[in-house]
């Protein structure tokens, strides 16, 4: 079961409280009407699938009800990073020491 | 209809039904000034730091989100709390609701009760962890609860009102005579 | 005193006798042992039969590797274990320990006529054998393999033992309480941490209780041992025995199931039988020693041949001599010992038979002391003995050459192929092996998580250096967590190191092919099956693993993996490492369903959420039926009636005069702020900005991608207040992704939402005559149909209790639902009750509501549509508010796919014979003769028997529906087929004239 660290309750906590959210960084068009049918099926249905470093969200569905966004390697399980939604993604370099 | 006598169990730890509580939600920003004293003045109490709870004679605050409280208290006062915040609060971007009658509050205590929680909270629960004051939101279990600690051995739950039974019955099951191992 | 008992020697207690039943004789064996100590020391080494072959054998080890010693304990009723390890199972008086896999009785078992037939039976076999004709298969091939496949009969009563679960949250876990558990959990503890020290066995100590001999810190070794656990639990380490880590998760979560009752002849009162600890640890430190390897060797499986350390565990933990005239078959300098030991302890070692031509020179020079003949450089190639091994036949080896055999006369044969750590633990946290050249094993290397190996998990041999480097450990994670710790080096007196030599198969002088030189002993695979695997195209490890079901069976492994492995990399051509060695997964033991299971059995096998009126539908005799989490009541029969008789009975009163319903489940969410409305407006396809406060409107909830998520009635309480309900099973879905989108999309919005769910206790009315019933409870708001029409709301008293009032309708009849705070809903019901029983009130449950709903063509989200369904496929083209710039799935309804023609829409369908009641989740097809696989059009997502409309009726998702009304679809069944005409979706009132209130005084 993994730790999770809830960027709100700022403490690290078991995966048992939190649901996943899909991927991050994947905001909704401001004007969802003037969108082509390929771009709004780029926003609907296509995802990155990452090996590695992903930006995925998270809620603290059981705690704080909060959602927010994590960095996780999808290889390792390991969370690199969490944040609060809307606060920009950091950049892998500063979380791996290695370069993009 | 008239109030059910409230169950008590005795084993390891002492469980019991707290019966009718006042419960109110405000949600707010909840270091703006207007909600400090809003909660003063509803409760006597301060607003509660992150994963903390504050009591007093007149009832305990809890923090619940990083924009959201649970004032407990009498009750009969719920209502008229709801209604005092909701005049104070007029023209802030807030939320009273009494919801009193949403949760079901219970009471843990004795020796063993730091063990019973830890038979179903994914919680640190030894005493240098999590002492009074200090409050979580998890599971208990299956279901998602909040619980206090307010006093050495002692806690307060809250759980929604349909799985009371079920919180009300796992509880007595994990406190069942036998079953300490003196954690803590 | 029992013939192999050695005086004098092992922790049992000899004043204290235990007798046990096994297969149906009693066995006397004294406190301490375990089933397979006490049967050694009575002689018996023949414990069960194998799983394919049926063949005899006995115990090989002393541990919780044991492949073949597995038996069945029993104590009464429901309490029966299948599969226990013989080796680990602690007797008890009274203890029914039963052999497997033989019938009728362990000494002459019919089944092994495989054993017989053993080429047959070679690796795939299955695969091979049973491929033909295809239709045997379910009637011939699988009931006979189920019914001589499966280890072990489990238990048909049920288990009246409890089982316990509980977190822990500690600093340092240490796993295994031998010399380096011991050190590392001393030095951790000392160094201020708290430590939690598991063992699987039933005291601590480890390989100490095995070498007595030994002498630490200047004491014998089980006295310094007593010290030492007297040390820890004065530091507050918490010790376990009879507890084993049977998992290794994410982030240093362990789990520990603990055996409390097994080993005991009275059950104590209140007492779990296992207790589960999901333990999380800042540091783990894995002290799980090493397990021994057989060899590999024709006849290796044979009653009597058993592992050398085990034979050592057995005379000094429990006092046994394995046998009179032992033979030590070895390629390691540990079974030496054994050797000696057995001879000290009143054996006559027959010889010593070392595969290495040059083994240590002080051993040939112990050994002739005690005047053990010593034969180095030679092989095994047969044993003899049915029931127990008889001899063993010995060759002397020389430049690869097998020489001429000798067989030597035995009573048992002791092996050794070497040492392997214990890798099962740090296999689950996916580390990563390193291949060991020296050793021929693969060591420990590189972990993700916080943990450590120490001792001879990691290839150290010997008490002096696996108690320095458990030190060593304990001390290098208190570093790590900020303590500062020391490593005191302890001296150890007669220490016991050695080396050895690897193996695959023994040479051999015999026809390979002829060889059942066991790898896998619990699976019956041998060396041959392995190469042949590899002959016939078997490539990968992972693939011969399968292939030859080689490790596993429920001992995972741990004593073939490495051996097999050996034998596939040598087949292969291929060195080891390139090979690689397959997963060990979770449990490191098999461990029994109760103990996962914990408290969530019988009623608290899941949540059942339950309405503050759930009582009373219980003493009213409801019927009940889950929906979600909830129960709710299904329908109220009277004596006599059936379900489709009260169902009639429910649905005609509530038409007719009035039904009581409770909805109290709904889910109800509390949308409140200055841009609540503009939420509202984003989130819901209608348009709310012209609903006045004090009105309701039908919500429609849509996903992004333009498909119905839920839908619910909305009530306007004020300016920036609405009620919003939900679907029962969709509350918590529908506040979520409202949370979303508030939290994440569109954070600017000043709106709160809350769950009012379990606030509010809701009965719904309906029916003719409900304003009679209302009009003398209700204060604040005057019934009539200017006054509060249909789709009205307000706050009001009923009955003198606070209320949220909603005029609406789900069964097409004048509705209400009255809302009050939950504890007050039984008395509100029981009142309503009453005051209705002159006007003909009746309660109805689900699925008189799911009837009325249908007539009336109103659906329900997630049964008249299944996510793939539009407003416009479902006939709600009218609740979306089209003028609107966005709301969420507005984008998603321009995609071409859901504007195409062709897509599954919402219709009725009446079967042609106006009788027959279709099936849920039908088949429709357009042309019942077209050839079969058919092209399905659609299914039926509603069918009910309805008394309205005189007929039965039913719901369907049609390809094109709307534009096929009137047309006949066909519903083929496994008995005949249905022809059914297509209709619009309401079967009553199509007019809605229903719906309106009577005016006072007035007639219904």
């Amino acid at each position: 079961m993994l730790l999770i660290h809830c960027p709100y309750c700022d403490e690290t906590l078991p995966e048992l409280e939190f649901a996943h959210a899909g991927e991050a960084h994947v905001a909704r068009p401001e004007n969802p009407s003037a969108q082509s049918d390929a771009e709004w099926e780029e926003f609907l249905f296509i995802r990155r699938n990452v090996k590695g470093p992903h930006y995925e969200r998270w809620r603290h569905t059981h705690g704080c009800g909060r959602f927010f966004n994590a960095v996780r390697d999808t290889v390792s399980d390991r969370f690199l990073a969490t944040y609060p939604a809307g606060a920009p993604r950091p950049s892998l370099a500063s979380l791996t020491g290695e370069s993009e | 209809m008239a109030q059910a006598a409230l169950r008590r169990f005795s084993g390891e730890a002492l469980i019991e039904e707290a019966g009718p509580t006042g419960m109110v939600t405000l949600r707010g920003t909840l270091r703006s000034g207007a909600i400090l004293s809003a909660v003063q003045g509803a409760v006597g109490l301060r607003v509660p730091e992150v994963r903390r709870a504050e009591s007093g004679p007149r009832g305990s605050v809890l923090w619940m989100s990083p924009d959201e409280l649970m004032l407990i208290c009498e009750a009969g006062e719920a209502a008229g709390i709801a209604a005092g915040i909701t005049e104070r609060l007029a023209g802030e971007h807030f939320l009273a609701l009494d919801l009193s009658s949403a949760r079901s509050r219970f009471r843990i205590s004795g020796a063993g009760a730091r063990e019973v929680l830890a038979k179903g909270a994914p919680v640190d629960l030894a005493p240098r962890a999590f002492g009074p004051g200090d409050l979580r939101r998890t599971r208990l279990g299956s279901v998602a609860v909040a619980f206090w600690c307010t006093g050495p051995d002692m806690f307060e739950l809250i759980c929604f009102r349909s799985v009371a039974d079920h919180v009300y019955e796992w509880l007595c099951l994990a406190a069942r005579p036998g079953g300490r191992v003196h954690l803590y | 005193m029992s013939r192999f008992r050695v005086p004098g020697r092992g922790r049992v207690n000899p004043d204290r006798p235990v007798t046990f039943r096994f297969d149906g004789r009693p066995v006397q064996g004294c406190e301490g042992d375990t089933v397979a100590s006490a049967l050694l020391a009575n002689g018996i080494h023949l414990m069960g039969r194998s799983f394919k072959y049926h063949r005899p054998r006995g115990a090989v080890a002393a541990g919780s590797e044991e492949p073949n010693a597995l038996i069945n304990t029993r104590r009464g009723p429901g309490r029966a274990e299948p599969n226990t390890r013989a080796t680990m199972q602690e007797i008890w008086p009274g203890l029914e320990a039963r052999p497997q896999n033989c019938w009728p009785r362990l000494s002459f078992d019919l089944g092994a006529v495989n054993d017989r037939a053993y080429m047959l039976f070679s690796a795939g076999f299955y695969y091979k054998t049973f491929m033909w004709p295809r239709s045997f298969w379910d009637k011939l091939y699988e009931p006979v393999i189920r019914a001589a496949a499966g280890l072990g009969v489990s238990p048909s009563e049920e288990d009246p033992d409890t089982y316990a679960s509980r977190y822990l949250h500690t600093d340092v876990l240490v796993v295994g309480a031998g010399p380096a558990g011991l050190a590392a959990a001393r030095t951790a503890a000392e160094a201020g941490l708290r430590v939690v020290l598991v063992d699987e066995h039933a005291e601590a100590g480890g390989t100490l209780l095995s070498e007595p001999q030994a002498r630490i810190a200047g004491l014998p070794a089980w006295d310094w041992l007593t010290a030492e656990l007297a040390a820890l639990k004065a530091l507050g380490v918490r010790v376990m025995t009879r507890t084993t880590a049977i998992g290794y998760y994410h982030q240093n979560m362990i789990g520990l199931c603990q055996r409390l009752t097994d080993h005991l002849a009275e059950l104590p009162a209140d007492t779990p039988r296992e207790r589960m600890w999901r333990l999380r640890a800042a540091r783990v430190v894995l002290a799980q020693g090493a397990l021994e390897k057989p060899l590999v060797f024709d006849g290796n499986d044979r009653p009597g041949v058993m592992l050398a350390g085990a034979a050592q565990t057995y005379l000094h933990r429990f006092g046994v001599r394995v046998g009179d005239r032992p033979v030590i078959l070895t390629s390691h300098d540990s079974a030496w010992h054994a050797a000696f030991d057995l001879q000290d302890a009143g054996a006559k070692v027959a010889a010593i038979v070392d595969t290495r031509a040059a083994p240590p020179a002080a051993l040939a020079g112990e050994a002739q002391a005690r005047g053990i003949r010593v034969l180095a450089g030679f092989t095994a190639t047969a044993t003899s003995g049915r029931l127990r091994v008889r001899s063993v036949r010995v060759h002397p080896v020389s430049a690869g050459t097998v020489g001429a055999g000798e067989e030597i006369a035995c009573d048992c044969l002791l092996m050794s192929g070497g040492w392997t750590p214990s890798l099962h633990l740090f296999s689950h946290t996916k580390g990563s092996l390193a291949w060991d050249e020296d050793r021929t094993t693969f060591l420990p290397a590189d972990t993700p998580e916080d943990c450590v190996i120490a001792g001879a998990g990691r290839g150290l041999w010997g008490i002096a250096a696996t108690l320095a480097d458990g030190a060593e450990k304990g001390a290098e994670v208190a570093a790590s967590l900020g303590r500062g710790a020391s490593a005191p080096a302890l001296p150890v007196e007669g220490d016991r190191t050695g080396s050895g030599t690897s193996h695959t198969e023994l040479a051999t002088d015999r026809s390979p092919s002829r060889a059942r030189a066991f790898v896998d002993f619990q699976n019956d695979v041998t060396a041959k099956d392995l190469r042949l695997a590899v002959r016939e195209g078997m490539r990968s490890i992972e693939h011969v693993k399968r292939y030859t079901t080689n490790g596993m069976a429920t001992d995972q492994g741990k004593m073939s993996n490495i051996n097999g492995l050996n034998i596939a990399a040598d087949a292969l051509g291929r060195a080891q490492p390139k090979v690689g060695l397959t997963t060990f997964r979770p449990p490191y033991t098999p461990t029994s369903f109760g103990a996962f299971a914990g408290y969530h059995r019988g009623g608290h096998f899941e949540v059942t959420r339950r309405t503050a009126i759930d009582p009373l539908a219980e003493a009213a005799g409801a019927v009940f039926e889950p929906v979600g989490q909830w129960r709710r009541a299904r329908y109220f029969p009277r004596p006599g009636e059936d379900m489709d008789t009260a169902v009639a009975r429910e649905c005609r009163a509530t038409r007719t005069a009035i039904g009581m319903f409770d909805a109290s489940t709904l889910g109800k969410i509390e949308v409140v702020g200055p841009d609540a409305v503009e939420f509202m407006n984003r989130m819901y396809t209608n348009p709310w900005t012209k609903l006045q406060p004090g009105r309701c409107r039908y919500g429609l909830l849509l996903g992004d991608d333009g498909f119905i998520r839920d839908d619910g009635v909305i009530g306007r309480l004020a300016h920036d207040r609405f009620h919003v309900t939900t679907t029962t099973g969709g509350a918590a879905r529908v506040l979520n992704m409202m949370e979303d989108y508030l939290q994440t999309e569109w954070p600017e919005l000043d709106v709160w939402l809350t769950s009012t769910t379990e606030q509010w206790s809701t009965i719904a009315l309906n029916g003719p005559r409900v304003a009679e019933l209302l009009r003398p409870l209700v204060e604040g708001v005057t019934l009539t149909e200017e006054a509060f029409p249909h789709m009205s709301v307000a706050e009001c008293t009923v009955a003198g209790m606070p209320a949220r009032l909603f005029r609406v309708s789900f069964t097409g009849e004048t509705g209400f639902e009255v809302n009050v705070p939950a504890p007050m809903g039984p008395a509100l019901w029981q009142r309503l009750a009453e005051a209705g029983a002159p006007l003909g009130l009746t309660p109805y449950g689900t699925e008189a509501m799911h009837v009325m709903r249908a007539e009336k063509g109103y659906i329900i989200v997630g049964q008249d549509t299944d996510g793939t369904v539009t407003p416009a496929d479902a006939g709600l083209t009218w609740a979306v508010g089209k003028a609107k710039p966005d709301f969420v799935g507005k984008r998603g309804l321009a995609r071409p796919d859901l504007t195409a023609p062709g897509r599954r829409q919402l219709v009725g369908l009446l079967t042609e014979d106006g009788t027959t009641l279709l099936e849920e989740g039908a088949q429709i097809v357009l042309d019942p003769a077209q050839p079969v696989p058919m092209k399905m059009v659609g299914h039926v997502t509603s069918a009910y028997r309805s008394e309205a409309a005189g007929r039965p009726i039913a719901l369907a998702l049609v390809e094109g529906g709307h534009g096929r009304m009137g047309e006949t679809v066909h519903i083929p069944m496994p008995d005949r087929t249905i022809a059914a005409t297509i209709t619009g979706c309401v079967f009553h009132d199509p007019e809605n004239t229903r719906l309106k209130l009577a005016a006072p005084g007035g007639d219904a």
